[in-house]
């Protein structure tokens, strides 16, 4: 994968150092920091998101080209925290009312879980994709989703070592199903990458990386933030029991959109697979993972409520930009530089 | 051959084995680990190809015998 293309003061110094173009002067790197963090909104700021999502796929993947040092070099950690205490700052005031509510409910964890998400409402684009969206719309969609699914399992992965057994096992049973349970075509990211080139859209992890804005890829960011970090491992799980919980129904809704509009069947293959899946992944997730978890260490609750509302609060942020876009004309895509980059 | 059943009177049902572990879920499915099949009321074996299934509880699944989320779907308290 290629290193994108920088989106503002921060993320132009971090891509020209790690691209070797520069070299790395912690002063520059600080101010260009806090330039970056006067913004009002980090999850919408641009050069904040893009930022973060580049120091954390040093991570993961890597770029093109980019050494695998860089991973722990300690001034770019150092930057990381400090965009990372902005985001998380703004992630637990927005998901505060969520959390106090469950914090409040009635009924065992699992239950208060699944209430919150039940009692989220907020925008949601699966109606609209079922019935009313049009082919490069729904084409659109997979591709603000493929920042996340194309690793699809990883940010929750991160959390298996930090975790008391009675939770590790069922998370890496989970995980295990993510994977293709045993059988590598079956991966769950193969399967999207599958439908993304039956449609004609690109397969390859990062394609368009400079497509989405900023507010897509804090819906990654934020996972990358619970999983890499241990104090956040109540977060990770209980943001893993509200991604599920939000699948097995709506992917339904979205077999019907790729029915209507004449799709691929290999787009119909992927959802179809997480209407069954996640119907399974949810129990487990809120049940033998959220819930074995907090009985073994009950201060974590509120955090695994935290990791839940942020799931729901940034689908919802993505939903908003997607339905106001299209009802709107436009297209929720950053504008391209070239042609043959534009979704077909 | 034992057969186990789950989910009251659904007719699905598993073999009993020293494996199999059979949790109902509050509202829910009922989560089978340890099985190679369930079989349905109507005789007929759906292999497992996961390590954990979740059978429809509820008897409205389009998906049977496997839970595909309707139980959210519908008013509780059957």
């Amino acid at each position: 994968m290629q290193l994108p293309s920088p989106r503002g003061v921060l993320s132009s110094h971090l891509i020209d150092v790690l691209a070797g173009n520069a070299r790395l002067q912690p002063s520059t790197l600080g101010n260009a920091v806090r330039t970056a963090m006067v913004s009002d909104d980090p999850i919408a700021d641009e050069d904040v998101q893009l930022s973060l999502w580049v120091l954390y796929e040093l991570h993961y993947r890597g770029f093109d080209g980019v050494d695998d040092r860089w991973e722990w070099e300690p001034h770019l950690l150092k930057a990381r925290r400090e965009l990372e205490e902005c985001f998380e700052a703004e992630l637990r005031r927005r998901a505060r009312p969520h959390v106090t509510n469950a914090a409040m409910a009635e009924g065992d964890l699992p239950e208060r879980l699944f209430g919150l998400v039940d009692d989220f409402g907020g925008p949601s684009i699966t109606s609209y994709l079922q019935r009313e969206a049009t082919a490069d719309q729904f084409k659109e969609m997979l591709v603000h989703r493929s920042i996340y699914q194309l690793k699809e399992a990883d940010p929750h992965s991160w959390a298996i070592p930090r975790l008391p057994d009675l939770a590790k096992v069922p998370l890496v049973e989970l995980q295990y199903d993510e994977y293709g349970a045993g059988r590598p075509e079956r991966q769950h990211a193969k399967l999207f990458a599958d439908g993304l080139e039956a449609c004609g859209l690109d397969r390859e992890y990062g394609a368009y990386l400079d497509q989405v804005p900023g507010s897509t890829l804090a819906l990654s960011n934020a996972m990358s933030l619970f999983g890499l970090h241990r104090r956040l491992r109540g977060a990770a799980m209980g943001h893993l029991a509200a991604l599920e919980a939000t699948s097995s129904l709506p992917c339904r809704k979205y077999v019907g959109g790729v029915r209507r509009l004449g799709l691929p069947e290999e787009v119909a293959v992927y959802f179809d697979e997480h209407v069954e899946a996640d119907a399974v992944h949810e129990q487990v997730a809120a049940r033998d993972i959220c819930g074995t978890l907090v009985a073994q260490e009950p201060h974590l609750a509120e955090d695994v409520f935290f990791g839940a509302a942020v799931c729901l609060i940034m689908d919802a942020i993505l939903a908003e930009h997607l339905l106001g876009c299209w009802q709107g004309g436009q297209s929720s895509l950053r504008p391209t530089t070239t042609a043959d980059e534009a979704v077909a | 051959m034992t057969r186990l059943p789950l989910a009251g009177d659904l007719g699905f049902t598993v073999e009993q084995t020293d494996e199999i572990d059979v949790r109902p879920c509050a509202h829910g499915p009922v989560l089978v680990r340890g099985a190679t099949s369930v079989r349905d009321a109507d005789g007929e074996d759906h292999p497992v190809t996961r390590p954990v299934v979740a059978v429809c509880a509820c008897g409205k699944s389009q998906r049977g015998p496997w839970c595909d989320g309707t139980h959210k779907v519908i008013p509780r308290g059957r």
